[in-house]
């Protein structure tokens, strides 16, 4: 035991350890990702020079001819290792490069990716923990109960169905049947809705069972029953004790789910046509746009690291206890 | 102290429904906005092509089919050659000096004239482009001769006027190039001028205030690129869309039942083919290539999976190309019996385990096609069905588009199926020359090569002996009918769903233009 550990510890220090550590898995993360991206897509089948000219020219006028001409234009014949470090080299100086596709640059292609994809993520997460936490929590408040019983049957059911179909489901109601809501495309007041609420009904379910079962066994636990002992109203227990504690356990899996709502849009993308990271990647791939691969999963794997520091810091903003050993002990 | 839990617990579950009952408001938030829509609206075009580059030579005819920027040369429905960004224009004796008299008082939209000058500045760019029909013309030098525009050949070159009404030799303003030539904007000078640009799936128009011909009757243009064909459907159905291009076979049949939608068709100068590798050892034999044609039931095939019946191909040229298609031609026919003669004469017999045999080989071929236009991989799979009823095992590979024209490169390509419009450029014959030179072409013949069709073609070319142009066609039509260096399969509609907000649409048979300044809103 050394003596740091009995001195009263700044509040920040465990912030800034988190933020601290995180820095240093993002400067990993950065060099592991765009290596093996460029691996990867230097390993996949077929002429590199050929796809991209099918991306450029489209595939009636994929030629040899436009091939040679994207090969001497961007230089492929050099060696892997050479573009590598190029590419490595112009990340340093925080320049994304160009696409070899459309040529315009790599990182305003990015952001307006990224930007609509985080907003349609963050619009079903929202609708996904209004309706599933707050169904949840009233779940979890009488179990076995009516309410409990039909939550149980939208988990399964929301589970079940595949957003391909929900979204499909959901045109032909609002849009076809009724009116009242565009189909599918992007920028026009309205467009977000089907996609957001495709996404958020498979994620309510999941949100709803977590909080239903996270506040049935807060609720069971002996902090809960001594601070009803001791005289707190029920409202005041729920409030203070139940769903504080409930946020601590909701918001590490809001969290872990958010990654995979970023990364698993590509589906409702394609379907609701909305031009997120997901359709980026599907045809940086297809046209082994290198530049573009390396820099959307450069974007998704810093978001991993983002979005676990957020969650760290709301988790220790929510429970304060400190949680190292030695500090413990 | 049962009282008050009860209470509390009636007051969450009203807080609850309420919160559900405020995201659902603010999810239909968008709907007060559509629902009392005035014509005054833009114009919703809804389509599969993605705006990937604003350069001409790639970015597919995006700003001439949205009717921004102008060729030089037109072509009308049948491909005639009508006046463009030219007036008229006039080749010298020799057929080596042509000059094309440009629009008086033709204007960019950023209101500069259009000079004979710029004209050349653009088309130079487009020369210098690989893989663009402009690149493979003789052309010695491109230059502004007072108010017209001078093209020098270093030999003569018949069809040039309708190389020059191809997309890639768009004519943009100065304004539109930045510094190493590279197009950094779309400054047209047709009827609609670009407002915004968002690729690769937005672009707004707007009328263009100075435009010299009729003034388009719909000013607001939004046109929205959504890859599913799904989607597009319900985008239209909904009325969500205006104008819906690129249509599957199976939404456009279920559309067309519910009658509540206008549909659009024409036949398009388009053909899907099977390109065949000639110069294989099996395929070389010309009874080979004649009973892969007859395996083929292309009535079946245009019925049951393109549900359109009259696009089976008779021949390589359809209806659409009127002065290439010969209606004397023997058509292609489904004629199984006669396939396994011509495979038994030419030493194929059955073996043990179904497959056809001859010197201990089995018969099998690999055949690539790609998912970009839908059909194709269906067709494919076919095609493999009918070739093993012969004792034919295909192995079909759905890759991406340019496997085919590497495939032709490195020689690996056996057999590919694909779509080629012969009337990219107006005239088939620049495209056809390419197709059946000395050589071959990605997307045409393979390891075969006929010295009749060859001179027949580049006597056409030159235009030496413009005499006899249609007696040069059918020669051609009857040796790629006889030898079969591409075997046909089908021919190729295009759709497109017309909301009832509006009327008017013809849709333009060579893909060059949609139309749009003749759309009016539905009275």
């Amino acid at each position: 035991m050394n003596a740091s550990t009995t001195t009263p510890r700044s509040p920040a220090a465990p912030a800034l350890r988190i933020l601290r550590q995180r820095a240093v898995q993002a400067a990993a993360v950065v060099v592991l990702v765009s290596t093996a991206c460029f691996a990867i897509v230097q390993s996949l089948p077929g002429d590199i020079a050929f796809r991209i000219a099918a991306g450029r020219y489209g595939y009636d006028q994929v030629t040899a001819a436009s091939a040679d001409t994207v090969r001497a234009e961007l230089g492929l014949d050099r060696p892997a290792w050479q573009q590598l470090l190029d590419w490595l080299g112009e990340l340093l100086a925080l320049d994304l490069g160009t696409s070899l596709v459309t040529g315009t640059s790599v990182a305003g292609e990015l952001g307006l990716y990224l930007s609509s994809s985080l907003q349609l993520a963050a619009a079903a997460l929202a609708l996904a923990l209004a309706g599933g936490a707050t169904v949840g929590a009233l779940a979890g408040a009488r179990p076995g109960g009516i309410l409990d019983r039909i939550t149980t049957l939208w988990v399964s059911a929301a589970r079940a169905l595949p957003p391909f179909l929900l979204g499909l489901v959901l045109i032909l109601f609002f849009s076809v049947h009724l009116g009242v809501l565009p189909a599918a495309g992007h920028g026009e007041a309205g467009n977000i809705v089907l996609p957001a609420a495709t996404l958020a009904v498979g994620l309510s379910g999941l949100f709803a069972r977590v909080t239903r079962d996270t506040v049935v066994q807060i609720r069971r636990s002996e902090y809960v029953r001594f601070a009803a002992t001791k005289g707190l109203g029920e409202r005041l227990v729920f409030l203070r004790h139940v769903l504080r504690n409930t946020g601590v356990t909701l918001l590490s899996y809001v969290g872990v789910q958010l990654l995979i709502l970023i990364e698993g849009v590509v589906v409702v993308e394609s379907l609701f046509a909305w031009p997120g990271l997901g359709h980026s990647l599907v045809h940086a791939i297809f046209w082994r746009d290198i530049p573009m691969i390396q820099a959307t999963a450069l974007a998704l794997a810093l978001l991993v690291v983002a979005l676990n520091t957020v969650v760290d810091l709301g988790a220790l903003a929510l429970d304060p206890r400190p949680r190292r050993r030695e500090v413990v002990l | 102290m049962q009282k008050g839990p009860e209470m509390f617990w009636r007051k969450m579950r009203m807080a609850g429904a309420s919160v559900t009952a405020v995201a659902v408001l603010a999810a239909c938030a968008g709907e007060g906005a559509r629902s009392n829509e005035a014509p005054q609206q833009p114009l919703k075009v809804v389509g599969q092509f993605e705006l990937h580059s604003l350069d001409p030579s790639t970015s597919g005819g995006f700003f001439t089919r949205l009717q921004v920027a102008e060729t030089l040369v037109d072509a009308d429905a049948q491909g005639a050659l009508q006046p463009g960004l030219a007036t008229d224009w006039e080749v010298s004796t020799d057929g080596l000096t042509w000059r094309f008299h440009l629009r008086p008082g033709a204007l960019f939209h950023d209101g500069t004239p259009v000079t004979a000058d710029s004209v050349a500045a653009a088309l130079g760019s487009a020369r210098s482009k690989g893989g663009t029909p402009l690149a493979t013309v003789p052309v010695h030098a491109i230059t502004a001769d007072g108010e017209a525009v001078r093209v020098d050949l270093a030999q003569p070159f018949a069809p040039l006027a309708a190389v020059l009404a191809h997309t890639s030799t768009q004519v943009l303003a100065p304004r539109s190039y930045g510094s190493d030539r590279a197009v950094t904007g779309i400054v047209g000078s047709g009827p609609y001028r670009v407002k915004r640009l968002e690729p690769p799936a937005t672009v707004e128009l707007t009328a263009f205030e100075q435009w010299q011909g009729q003034k388009p009757a719909i000013t607001e243009v939004n046109y929205q690129s959504v890859g599913r064909s799904e989607s597009r459907a319900l985008m239209a159905e909904s009325g969500q869309a205006d104008v819906t291009f690129g249509m599957d076979p199976t939404s456009l049949q279920r559309l067309k039942q519910a009658g509540k939608l206008t549909i659009a068709d024409v036949t398009l100068p388009r053909t899907i083919l099977l390109k065949i590798n000639a110069g294989h050892d099996v395929l070389g034999d010309i009874r080979v290539r004649r009973a892969l044609s007859m395996a083929l039931d292309r009535g079946s095939m245009a019925t049951a999976l393109l549900r359109d019946p009259e696009m089976a191909a008779t021949q390589l040229f359809p209806p659409s190309l009127p002065e290439w298609h010969q209606d004397t031609l023997t058509p292609l026919a489904h004629d199984p019996s006669g396939a396994r003669m011509l495979l038994a004469e030419a030493g194929w017999t059955p073996g043990s385990n179904g497959i056809l045999e001859r010197n201990g080989r089995n018969f099998s071929l690999t055949l690539r096609t790609f998912p970009d236009r839908p059909e194709l991989p269906i067709l494919a799979t076919a095609i493999q069905a009918q070739l093993k009823e012969l004792g034919i095992a295909l192995d079909v590979k759905v890759g991406n588009s340019s496997e085919i024209p590497a495939g032709h490169q490195d020689g690996s390509l056996e057999l590919g199926l694909y779509a080629r419009n012969y009337a990219l450029v107006p005239d088939a014959l620049v495209t056809l020359a390419e197709d059946f030179g000395p050589d071959g072409a990605d997307y045409g013949a393979m390891g075969w090569n006929n010295p009749v069709l060859m001179s027949t073609l580049n006597t056409m070319t030159s235009g030496t002996d413009t005499s006899d142009l249609v007696e040069g066609r059918r020669q051609v039509t009857d040796i790629l009918q006889s030898e079969l260096p591409v075997i046909p399969v089908a021919w190729y509609r295009q759709s497109a769903v017309l909301s009832q907000r509006v009327e008017g649409l013809a849709l333009d048979p060579l893909e060059r233009s949609w139309r749009l300044t003749e759309l009016t809103w539905a009275k």
